[in-house]
């Protein structure tokens, strides 16, 4: 039986989930990476993405649009700017993050720019990777 | 001594208020655990939020390159105030102890020398405050459609607070708003925003890996650090503004309650007394023939 590991979800208005995991695939700002138990600590940002926790019996998935990760050995806490469990996620929610990310856009310049660029194109990507 | 008929008005007109200050009373009631919830709900998040921060911040706070939200500018001659106050009224000193303590603030920023700004959330504040300190009134966050408050409200304000911050308008900005105890205390608390307060543990560091790098995180985390502290403030205060309402209508209604009594016993004399004033008439009437 493989390790766990405690993960814990949360958004500022509410605490997504708290169990324990085998493993949690998350969509890092620089790339995806999953964490399983004794992984070395690290802090990092999230891109929007679909995040998969792994327990026991069965696999949830969780759409965050951004946000911070902290993984110690024991425990994995994301803190998302805003989380939705997959199977909750409506059409409507995926075109209203979608047209946040194009509304960040407008009017930048400069490096703010590139950032909201690659925020509406990570955007893009998950809501075609959601296929609603 | 007043008529009969006006003593009944009176009678009538106060168990009117006893009724509408009941019903305040019972929603403030189902408001307040709401609310209580929502604050119940918000905290893990601001805890964790706080944990990340201490680790990013201790060692970032001494290097050079430190982002100014946590380093600050290195001065402290404009303060900002962020006034979070109630939309509405009837809730006895829940509002007013929150302009108080602001007053205080401005005042003694003021004898100190220094310049104060200041940003209100919710009518009630700037009302309270606008005659002392109308000219340093900068902006106004209007929270009165709202009608439960979510992340986005708070960052609103912390967008308001920060734009402001990045055009160099302040150095030191500070959030005044009430801290739930219970349904009968609730405490006026002023806390920093910026620059960020890491609270010091003796928790011995973990040593973390940073992607990307240790700045470019935290120039992230950091509004968002102070975002959920707007955020904890606005959702501390609006339970307390149900918690302060409930008591404050629960108060009224014993009141009229007794008031009620008073005006009852007096109405049954006056009755009475005009009673026998007319058996006296008839009486005395019927003596004379």
């Amino acid at each position: 039986m493989a390790d766990m590991m405690q993960f814990e979800l949360v958004s500022p208005e509410r605490m997504l989930a708290s169990l324990q995991v085998i493993e949690v695939e998350i969509p890092g700002a620089e790339g995806d990476f999953t964490a399983m138990a004794d992984h070395a600590a690290l802090v990092t940002t999230m891109r929007p993405g679909i995040l998969k926790a792994k327990s026991a019996t069965e696999t949830t998935e969780y759409v965050v649009t951004g946000g911070f990760v902290e993984v110690s050995g024991t425990t994995t806490s994301v803190l998302a700017e805003n989380a939705v469990p997959r199977s909750e996620m409506t059409r409507d929610a995926a075109n209203a993050i979608l047209a946040e990310a194009e509304a960040a856009l407008a009017g930048l310049t400069g490096a703010g720019r590139d950032a909201a660029d690659k925020r509406l194109a990570d955007t893009k990507a998950l809501v075609e990777a959601l296929g609603l | 001594m007043a008529n009969l008929k006006d003593l009944k008005n009176r009678i009538q007109s106060v168990k009117n208020t006893r009724k509408i200050t009941k019903a305040m009373q019972m929603v403030s009631a189902a408001k307040l655990r709401r609310a209580q919830e929502a604050a119940e709900a918000g905290r893990p998040y601001a805890t964790r939020m706080a944990d990340v921060m201490r680790n990013l911040a201790r060692g970032a706070a001494d290097s050079d390159g430190a982002p100014r939200l946590l380093a600050g500018t290195g001065k402290s001659e404009v303060h900002l105030l962020v006034v979070a106050t109630g939309e509405r009224g009837l809730c006895g000193g829940f509002n007013s102890s929150i302009a108080k303590l602001a007053r205080l603030h401005a005042q003694r920023l003021l004898a100190e020398g220094k310049k104060v700004k200041i940003l209100t959330v919710g009518k009630k504040g700037r009302e309270q405050l606008r005659r002392d300190f109308g000219h340093a009134m900068v902006a106004h966050v209007d929270l009165s459609a709202v009608k439960r408050v979510g992340y986005v409200n708070a960052q609103d304000v912390a967008s308001e607070v920060l734009s402001r911050f990045e055009t160099g308008e302040f150095d030191v900005a500070t959030i005044f708003f009430n801290t739930f105890q219970s349904v009968i205390a609730q405490i006026p608390t002023a806390t920093q925003l910026i620059p960020a307060v890491v609270e010091e543990s003796d928790e011995a560091a973990a040593f973390y890996e940073f992607e990307p790098d240790e700045q470019e995180i935290l120039t992230e985390l950091l509004p968002a650090a102070i975002t959920t502290q707007i955020f904890t403030a606005l959702l501390e205060n609006g339970a307390s503004e149900q918690g302060a309402r409930m008591s404050a209508m629960d108060n009224a209604t014993r009141n009229a309650g007794e008031m009620i009594d008073k005006l009852t016993i007096q109405y049954n004399r006056s009755r009475q007394a005009a009673i026998t004033n007319e058996l006296i008439e008839i009486i005395s009437g019927a003596e004379a023939l």
